[in-house]
C-alpha cells in the first residue's frame, strides 16, 4: 500500500539549511563595504513628505557613507538572527527578510544620493505604481500554476488587457466599460490556454509562448492600422481619476504612497489578500491546490480536476487583464505598441521569488518595481553610475532563488502536467 | 495479408493523420486568419458592408483586392518582384528572403534541439546577444588576416552563446532549476549587460558614439563577404546556416550523441535505466542548443557593416522558436520554416508601401503554429483520421524504392 504512506516534503521533517544567512551575511557585507566603508562623499537628505502633505516631517538628513556603515552593520545582525534560527532548524521568517531588504535599498538609495535628496514618496509610490501589472499578472500566475497549468501567456493576457482597456474606454467614454472588457477579454485568452491544455493536452508552454505571439502580433497589427490612424477617437482614454481616501491618505509617508491612488491600485491591494484568504483559508483554494498538488486524490474524492483548472486559470486571467488596464487607463494614458514589455515574463519570476504564495509574490513584484524606478531616478541623481546593473539586480535574484540557494522554491507537484481521467 | 485497395486506403489515412498534412493546412490556415484580419480593418469593405445585402459585390470585391494586394506585395518584396527594371533587381527580394532566414534557420536549429531533448530553450536571445557580444570583441578589438578573422569571429560567437546554454544546462542539471525561468531571466541580464558593454569605450562601444549604446563596426576582415556581389547584400551567413542544417542533420540523425539526445528527449526514465547520465546529457543539450543560436548570433554582427546597438537581435531568439515549432524540430522543417518567416520579414516593406501593415504577418506566423501546437485542433477542424499506428505508407514506399519489398 505504497499510496497510503504521507507525502514527502510536506510531513517530513525538513532541513533547513544555512543558504540564507550566508547569501544575507555576505550581501550584508557589500553594503557594509561599498556603500559604506569605501562609500561616497556628501550629505544624503531624505524628504519624506511632499510639500502639499497635511502634516509635515522634518528632512532626514545624513552622510551618505555613515548610512552605509549603519545599515550594513543592522544588516550583518540581521544575518546574524537568521544564522541562529538555522542553527535551530526554524526558518528565517519572511518580515525579517523584507526588513532586511528594506534595509539594503534604503543604503543602495543613500549611496545614490550622496550630495542630493531621495525623495521617498516618490519613490514608493512611483514603485507601487508600476509593480500593479506586475502584481496582478504574477497573481494571474498564481492562480493557474496553484491548480496545475503553466501559465506563460501572462504577457498575453497584460497585452490583451492593456488594449482593449485603452480602446474600450477611448471609444464608450466609460472607464468601467474598459475595465470590464479588458478583464473580460484576458479571461477569454485563458480560457483558450485551458482548453488547449486541458482538453487538447497541448504542451502548456508551447500554448503560452504562441499565444504571446498571436497577440503580440494582434495588437501590433491593430495599432498600426487603427489606433495611429484614428488615435484621438480610439486611443485616447486618458488616466483614471487619482482617489484620496480620507484621513488614511494623511498619514506621513505611507498615506500618499498605498491611500492616493487610482483604482487600479487599490483594487490590486485588495486581490492580493483576498487571494490569499481564498487559496489558504476556503475550501475553494484548497481544492485547487488538491488539484494541483495531486488530481487523481483530487478527483477520488469527487472534484472536478478540468472544471477547477479551467475556472481557476480564466478567472486567473482576468485579473491579468485588471493588471494590463492598470497599465493603460491606471498609467500611461493611452496604449503603446507591445507595451507590455516584459512585464508577463517578470510577473512570472515573481510566482516562483514568491513561492507561489500571493503576498511574497506581491512583495516581490515591488522588488521589480522598485528596481524599474530606480534605473530612472538613479539616471538623474546621479549619471555616471552603471544603471543597466542595477536593472540586472532582481533578475539576478530570480535566478539565485530559481537554483534553490534561499531556501527550496518547490512548484505544485502536478504543474504542466495533463490530468486524463483513467 | 489485406487487399491491395485496403492498403491503399491505410496509406493515404496515414498521410491524412501525418504532421506533413498538419503542418501545411496549418499555414493555409493561418494565411487565412491573417486574411479575416486585413479585411476587418479595410474600410472600403467595412462601409460596404452597411448595405451589405443590397450589394454585395463592393464588400466582397474590396475584401478581395486587400488580400490579393496584401499578399501580393509579400510575394514582390520577398521572392519575385516583376516589376522591377532588371532581372537582377527582380531577384533581390528572393535573396533577401534568404539573408534574413539564415539566422532564424540557424537560431531555430538551436531551439529544435533542445525540444528534441525534451527541454524548452526560451533562451534564444540571451544566447544570440552572447553570441554577438564575442563576435563583435574579436571583429572589433583584434587584428587578424582576412578570412582568419572572420572564423575566429564566428567561432567565438558559437562558443560565446555556448557559455550561457551550458551555464543554463548545469543549474538545472545540478540544482532541479526549470530552464524556462532560468532562460527567460538571463534574457533579460543579456540585454542590460549587452548595452553596459556598449556604453563603455573602454568595452564595446563606439569611439564617436556618443552616450547612445552602439558597438564599433566589426573590421572589414572578419565581415561575412558578399556571397553575388556587391548587387546583393546576400552575405556568407546563409552559407553557415546551411552547414548548421546539414551538421543539426547528422548530429540528430545519424550519431551517437544525437541517439542519446532524442532517447533521453523521449522518455528520460527509461534513458536513466539504460545507463543515460541524464544530467550531463542536459547540461550537452543546453551547450550544443545555444551553439547553434550562436551562429544566428555571429550572423547577426558580422553579416553587417555597420555597428551592433542593442536591439541587433532583431527578436530572433523568440522567433525561432516559432521556427522550430512549425519546422517539427526536423533539419528541412527549420530549413522551409525558417525561409518562410524569413521571407515574412523580406516581404515587409512592401506591404507596408502599399499601405497594409505588415504587422499582419505576425498574427499569420502566430496562427500557424497555434494550430501546430495543438494537433488534435486541426483533425477536428478538417475531419482528420488520427495518427496510424500501421506502417502501409512504409510498405508502399519500400516497394516503390526496393528495399526488400513489403512482406
Amino acid at each position: 500500500m505504497s499510496w497510503l504512506k504521507p507525502v514527502s516534503g510536506i510531513n517530513s521533517e525538513e532541513r533547513v539549511g544555512f543558504k540564507s544567512p550566508i547569501v544575507m551575511g555576505v550581501l550584508a557585507l557589500v553594503v557594509l563595504y561599498f556603500f559604506g566603508i569605501a562609500g561616497r562623499s556628501g550629505q544624503t537628505v531624505f524628504e519624506l513628505t511632499r510639500k502639499q502633505d497635511l502634516i509635515q516631517l522634518p528632512v532626514f538628513e545624513i552622510a551618505s557613507a555613515q548610512l552605509g556603515v549603519i545599515t550594513g552593520v543592522i544588516m550583518l545582525l540581521v544575518a546574524v538572527v537568521s544564522l541562529l534560527l538555522s542553527l535551530r532548524n526554524s526558518k528565517t521568517p519572511i518580515w525579517l527578510v523584507s526588513i532586511y531588504g528594506l534595509l539594503g535599498v534604503t543604503a543602495l538609495l543613500g549611496w545614490l544620493a550622496a550630495d542630493n535628496t531621495v525623495p521617498v514618496v516618490f519613490i514608493a509610490g512611483t514603485a507601487l505604481v508600476l509593480a500593479v501589472p506586475i502584481m496582478l499578472g504574477a497573481m494571474a500566475g498564481v492562480m493557474s500554476e496553484r491548480s496545475g497549468i503553466t501559465n506563460i501567456a501572462i504577457e498575453g493576457q497584460l497585452l490583451t488587457g492593456a488594449f482593449m482597456a485603452a480602446v474600450v474606454s477611448s471609444i464608450t467614454d466609460n472607464f468601467a466599460l474598459g475595465i470590464f472588457a479588458a478583464m473580460f477579454t484576458a479571461a477569454l485568452m485563458s480560457m483558450v490556454l485551458a482548453v488547449f491544455a486541458i482538453k487538447f493536452l497541448a504542451q502548456q508552454i508551447i500554448v503560452g509562448v504562441v499565444l504571446n505571439v498571436l497577440v503580440i502580433g494582434i495588437t501590433n497589427f491593430l495599432y498600426q492600422q487603427w489606433l495611429t490612424e484614428d488615435g484621438e477617437n480610439v486611443n485616447f482614454p486618458g488616466t483614471l481619476d487619482i482617489i484620496k481616501i480620507p484621513f488614511l491618505s494623511d498619514i506621513p509617508v505611507l498615506g500618499p504612497v498605498l491611500f492616493e491612488n487610482r483604482i487600479t491600485v487599490f483594487a490590486a491591494l485588495l486581490i492580493v489578500p483576498v487571494l490569499w484568504f481564498v487559496l489558504f483559508k476556503t475550501k475553494l483554494g484548497l481544492r485547487a491546490r488538491a488539484v494541483g498538488e495531486h488530481p487523481l486524490a483530487a478527483d477520488t474524492v469527487g472534484i472536478n480536476v478540468s472544471r477547477t483548472r479551467f475556472w481557476w486559470v480564466t478567472i486567473g486571467g482576468a485579473i491579468a487583464g485588471l493588471g494590463g488596464a492598470a497599465l493603460t487607463v491606471g498609467n500611461a494614458g493611452a496604449f503603446g505598441r507591445e507595451m507590455s514589455g516584459g512585464f508577463g515574463f517578470i510577473a512570472l519570476a515573481v510566482v516562483i521569488l514568491g513561492r507561489w504564495h500571493p503576498i511574497s509574490a506581491a512583495l516581490a513584484a515591488l522588488l521589480f518595481g522598485f528596481s524599474i524606478i530606480l534605473r530612472v531616478w538613479a539616471n538623474q541623481v546621479s549619471p555616471g553610475i552603471p544603471t543597466d546593473f542595477i536593472t540586472m539586480v532582481p533578475y539576478i535574484v530570480t535566478i539565485i532563488a530559481v537554483v534553490g540557494f534561499v531556501g527550496q522554491s518547490r512548484p505544485p507537484k502536478s504543474l504542466a502536467i495533463p490530468y486524463v481521467k483513467g | 495479408m489485406s487487399s491491395p485497395e485496403a492498403r491503399f486506403n491505410q496509406a493515404i489515412k496515414e498521410i491524412l493523420a501525418g504532421g506533413l498534412t498538419r503542418t501545411v493546412l496549418s499555414v493555409i490556415l493561418g494565411f487565412l486568419v491573417g486574411a479575416m484580419f486585413m479585411i476587418g480593418s479595410n474600410k472600403e469593405f467595412l462601409e460596404g458592408l452597411t448595405y451589405f445585402f443590397s450589394r454585395p459585390q463592393d464588400s466582397l470585391g474590396a475584401a478581395w483586392t486587400v488580400v490579393s494586394d496584401g499578399y501580393g506585395a509579400l510575394f514582390r518584396g520577398s521572392i519575385f518582384n516583376a516589376e522591377a527594371e532588371d532581372l537582377i533587381k527582380a531577384f533581390r527580394p528572393l535573396t533577401e528572403t534568404l539573408r534574413l532566414g539564415a539566422p532564424l534557420i540557424a537560431a531555430g536549429l538551436g531551439i529544435g534541439l533542445a525540444f528534441r531533448v525534451g527541454l524548452f530553450n526560451i533562451g534564444g536571445t540571451g544566447q544570440l546577444i552572447f553570441g554577438m557580444i564575442f563576435s563583435t570583441w574579436v571583429a572589433t578589438r583584434i587584428e587578424l588576416p582576412i578570412v582568419l578573422h572572420m572564423i575566429v569571429a564566428l567561432i567565438a560567437g558559437i562558443l560565446g552563446a555556448c557559455l550561457l546554454g551550458a551555464l543554463v544546462g548545469f543549474l538545472k542539471a545540478r540544482t532541479g532549476a526549470h530552464e524556462v525561468i532560468l532562460t527567460i531571466m538571463l534574457n533579460y541580464i543579456a540585454i542590460y549587460f549587452f548595452s553596459f558593454l556598449m556604453r563603455d569605450p573602454a568595452l564595446l562601444q563606439e569611439e564617436r558614439a556618443s552616450g547612445n549604446p552602439k558597438a564599433d563596426p566589426a573590421a572589414v576582415t572578419a565581415q561575412f563577404p558578399k556571397l553575388f556581389g556587391d548587387e546583393y547584400s546576400l552575405h556568407w551567413g546563409l552559407v553557415f546556416s546551411i552547414a548548421a542544417v546539414i551538421v543539426y542533420w547528422w548530429l540528430m540523425e545519424r550519431s551517437t550523441i544525437g541517439y542519446r539526445l532524442r532517447m533521453v528527449g523521449f522518455n528520460p526514465d527509461a534513458a536513466k535505466t539504460a545507463g543515460i547520465n541524464v544530467n550531463r546529457t542536459y547540461v550537452l543539450a543546453m551547450a550544443l542548443s545555444a551553439a547553434f543560436v550562436g551562429v544566428a548570433g555571429a550572423n547577426q554582427a558580422l553579416g553587417t557593416a555597420i555597428g551592433v546597438t542593442p536591439s541587433s537581435h532583431a527578436g530572433i531568439g523568440f522567433d525561432a522558436i516559432t521556427v522550430a515549432l512549425l519546422g517539427g524540430s526536423s533539419a528541412p522543417g527549420i530549413l522551409l520554416a525558417g525561409l518562410l518567416f524569413g521571407a515574412f520579414k523580406a516581404g515587409a516593406p512592401a506591404m507596408q508601401v502599399i499601405g497594409v501593415s505588415p504587422e499582419v504577418l505576425g498574427i499569420v506566423q502566430g496562427a500557424i503554429v497555434l494550430f501546430i501546437a495543438a494537433p488534435p485542433l486541426i483533425r477536428a477542424i478538417f475531419g482528420l483520421p488520427k495518427p496510424q499506428t500501421t506502417n502501409a505508407l512504409g510498405a508502399i514506399r519500400d516497394r516503390f524504392f526496393g528495399k526488400g519489398g513489403a512482406k
